[in-house]
């Protein structure tokens, strides 16, 4: 697990050195386009995403000390907050839509050079990682299956781990995200 | 018996829920603080606090609720050079940009 893991770090690292040269390169551009973003629903998002972590980090415990039900309960509570933090981007994306900017609009054509960059990489980046929640959410929705049928418990439990591994890494990243794209202005 | 042998955590490394939720706060209190800190003009700081608190809060769920911590040396070091690996990235990509 922990090496796919490192193979996730590469693939967002990458995205983060793109970032950096862009934003060192267009400093004051993609300082007004990050005015675009709302602070708040960033907030909330970052927020939701560490209770979701803890959560999960509490489900792990709960099945070592030998407590099935309280252990699904707190996945089920992740994954609940799993959709919160996707309704919140759904939300935020559909009001850039609704302004007009989506990659290749022509509202946002006009823009200058970086901050088209800046909202490319917007797009790409929270896209990709929300693609992530998707994922680590059905990952613990078949967690949630496992536990209720006693496939995992208080013995094994390394899937479970596993899932949380992966829940908590799709977290760090946010974690990252969450400052260079909403708090530069 | 074995309740009591996972409260010292030394077979499972099971972290006791409050512990968990004190991490949580700490984790809370850093997001409210890069929050305002954001608000306040800093000039060229914004950047070097902002990611100096994620690099504490991503340690902080790396360490703990990852349970990085507990994990024996040889592993915590492939997670290091893994960590520097990409830091390398990012120096070098900025030796070139830097000096153009």
């Amino acid at each position: 697990m922990w090496l796919f893991l490192f193979t996730e770090l590469i693939l967002f690292g990458g995205l983060f050195v793109v970032y950096a040269v862009y934003r060192f390169l267009h400093q004051a551009e993609f300082e007004l386009a990050a005015k675009e973003l709302d602070t708040l629903i960033g907030t909330i998002n970052t927020m939701v995403l560490l209770t979701s972590s803890l959560t999960v980090a509490l489900s792990l415990t709960a099945i070592q000390r030998g407590k099935p039900k309280l252990s699904l309960l707190l996945v089920g509570i992740t994954i609940a907050l799993a959709l919160v933090f996707l309704v919140n981007k759904y939300f935020e994306w559909s009001h850039k839509f609704s302004v007009g900017l989506y990659p290749q609009s022509p509202e946002l054509l006009n823009k200058p050079p970086g901050e088209i960059l800046y909202f490319g990489l917007y797009f790409v980046m929270t896209g990709l990682h929300a693609l992530h929640v998707i994922i680590g959410a059905v990952i613990l929705a078949v967690m949630m299956r496992l536990i209720a049928r006693g496939v995992i418990t208080k013995d094994s439990y390394v899937k479970l781990e596993a899932g949380a591994l992966y829940w908590h890494l799709v977290d760090i990243i946010w974690i990252f995200l969450f400052p260079l794209f909403y708090l530069i202005q | 018996m074995t309740e009591h042998l996972q409260e010292h955590g030394q077979e499972t490394h099971s972290i006791g829920y409050g512990r968990y939720a004190l991490i949580w706060v700490g984790l809370m209190g850093l997001t409210g603080a890069t929050v305002a800190l954001a608000g306040i003009q800093l000039g060229r700081w914004v950047i070097i606090t902002a990611l100096t608190i994620a690099s504490i809060k991503g340690l902080l769920v790396l360490n703990i609720f990852m349970h990085m911590r507990f994990e024996d040396k040889v592993f915590r070091l492939f997670t290091l050079v893994a960590g520097v690996v990409l830091m390398i990235f990012l120096v070098l990509t900025f030796f070139d940009y830097a000096f153009r």
